[in-house]
């Protein structure tokens, strides 16, 4: 017997640990030596769902307010807050959707800056963007003025209860598009708070991005150098989307199409010769899109420049000075051809790896530092030097690894 | 070649299983499943997550009539083990990926030696 009996692990449901589900993880970080340098996570998640009571204390109108904590106050029935239909977890496949509930966190500190920073330390994480999950889907609200009032509130949440108390997490803030003088406003109120780097829309809308009534948020945002970003979501009760019947079909179409729709208005009504000092950031489409889209809006504009005459230059050549965010990577068997939309999208500068953890397509930093044809500086870069100079953020480590594995034995 | 002990057979249940640490990266999961044994790496040929933790569930199938009409979908006979880091299902049976079955975990041979259950690596 080459192995003691402490050394065999029973499984159990009954209860869950980040740093357990994600030992593995761990071990990729120890092996590829990631505490020796910066790790910057441009996308995660937490679920702003499960403080709700405490977020619907800071919104402004009281009206509002006493609705949604009154309707926070009765799980299970229709919610102001709207969702969308979708099973993420594969119909308890991905356990740690389930799971979570169960996790323990010490008093004295929030649940989710705990439950965060576990996942970070066990990936080798330095920083991460922290976004909100339900509320991915609150630019489909029909009321505006519940978006603007629910974001609001989450953003002063957010600020006060988790930026605030813990350097290593930030956020670009939600903008409540579906109301420009209130997505002006927040950028006026929150552009210099501590830990926020950008501010971000959810791209599952149906205000057009080149409408003039942004025109003075991006000045704005250009003037106080903060990235804008469009976070990809889908809508299933879209009249093309609706024709989908099954999760995968709506997730791989829907995540991309709204970042195309708005990429396209954005390239095409010239807005990167009118702020060229915005930067702009792609999220949570992967990057075949780009790869396509650049191709596509290229033939096109030879024959057709008149339709867009505000632009000096090809389509492309905006889109690769943006940037973009990595997840969910499609890593197709040839190499090759993952190697070429990296270089189509200026990979080793425009570039930011992202987990989305814990969604359900979550992706490791191994999934760049693995890669047989990118050289040690492009890694670095795509996994977080590129983020730091960004956001602004100090490429200084500040990550600690867990020093053991975190299986406990039977 | 070595062989490291799992459990006593009197403990392991139908649909149980163990994890055993074969070194400070190996690790193997061990499965007891209709009377039968079966274990294989621990480490996902996706993303290097615990594949031997997640559910363990029913193969999904489409019903499609005769005339070719889809009718709903039910589970058939097959078993599978789930990584519950993303969902890459594996056959029990064989260890091989669902979504793809040129690609499969590497198996191990289970031995039972009196009331004691082994893995041999």
């Amino acid at each position: 017997m080459d192995v003691a009996r402490d050394d065999v692990r029973k499984l159990s449901f009954e209860e869950f640990s980040t740093d357990q589900l994600l030992d593995h993880a761990a071990l990729q970080a120890k092996q590829r030596h990631f505490a020796d340098f910066l790790i910057v996570d441009v996308d995660s998640h937490h679920y702003e769902s499960e403080s709700l009571r405490e977020v619907a204390k800071y919104i402004e109108s009281p009206v509002i307010r006493d609705m949604m904590v009154h309707q926070g106050a009765r799980a299970g029935r229709s919610a102001m807050i709207n969702s969308m239909v979708g099973y993420q977890d594969t119909g308890g496949r991905v356990t740690r959707h389930w799971l979570r509930t169960r996790e323990k966190t010490p008093p004295g500190t929030e649940r989710d800056i705990v439950l965060t920073k576990r996942w970070m330390d066990a990936m080798g994480v330095d920083y991460t963007c922290l976004f909100p999950t339900p509320m991915l889907f609150l630019g489909l609200h029909p009321q505006a003025e519940i978006e603007a009032a629910m974001c609001q509130a989450y953003n002063r949440w957010l600020c006060e209860r988790i930026l605030t108390a813990e350097p290593r997490l930030v956020s670009m803030l939600y903008l409540p598009f579906n109301d420009p003088e209130a997505a002006y406003r927040t950028v006026k109120e929150f552009g210099d708070r501590k830990g926020v780097v950008g501010f971000m829309v959810t791209s599952p809308r149906y205000k057009p991005v080149h409408d003039n009534v942004y025109m003075k948020t991006y000045a704005l945002l250009e003037e106080m150098g903060k990235p804008l970003a469009f976070h990809a979501a889908y809508n299933w009760n879209d009249p093309s989307l609706a024709l989908t019947n099954r999760f995968i079909s709506v997730h791989a179409l829907g995540f991309m199409w709204f970042n195309m729709v708005h990429m396209t208005n954005w390239v095409i009504n010239g807005l990167p010769e009118r702020f060229p000092g915005l930067k702009v950031v792609w999220i949570e489409s992967g990057l075949t899109w780009a790869y396509c889209l650049m191709q596509r809006l290229d033939h096109s504009y030879m024959m057709r420049s008149s339709d867009c005459p505000s632009l000096k230059r090809k389509p492309s050549e905006y889109m690769r000075e943006m940037y973009y965010s990595s997840q969910p990577m499609e890593v197709p068997e040839d190499l090759s051809i993952l190697e070429a939309t990296f270089k189509m999208i200026k990979a080793d500068t425009q570039l930011l790896w992202s987990s989305d953890y814990p969604h359900w397509d979550f992706d490791l930093p191994s999934v760049i530092y693995d890669l047989p044809f990118l050289g040690e500086k492009a890694k670095r870069n795509i996994l977080g030097g590129n983020a730091a100079r960004l956001y602004g953020l100090d490429p200084k480590v500040v990550k600690r690894l867990p020093d053991a594995p975190a299986r406990a034995a039977e | 070649m070595p062989e490291l002990f799992v459990a006593k057979a009197v403990d392991l249940q139908d649909g149980d299983r163990r994890i055993v640490a074969a070194g400070p990266d190996r690790e193997i999961g061990v499965f007891f499943k209709d009377g039968a044994y079966y274990a294989y790496s621990n480490f996902c040929v996706h993303a290097g997550g615990p594949a031997c933790e997640g559910l363990m569930i029913r193969q999904v199938v489409d019903i499609v009539a005769p005339d070719r009409t889809y009718q709903g979908q039910t589970y058939g006979d097959e078993v599978h083990f789930v990584c519950p880091w993303h969902g890459y299902e594996y056959e029990l049976k064989t260890g091989a990926c669902v979504g793809d079955r040129r690609l499969r975990l590497e198996s191990f041979a289970v031995v039972c030696r009196g009331d004691d259950v082994f893995v041999i690596v």
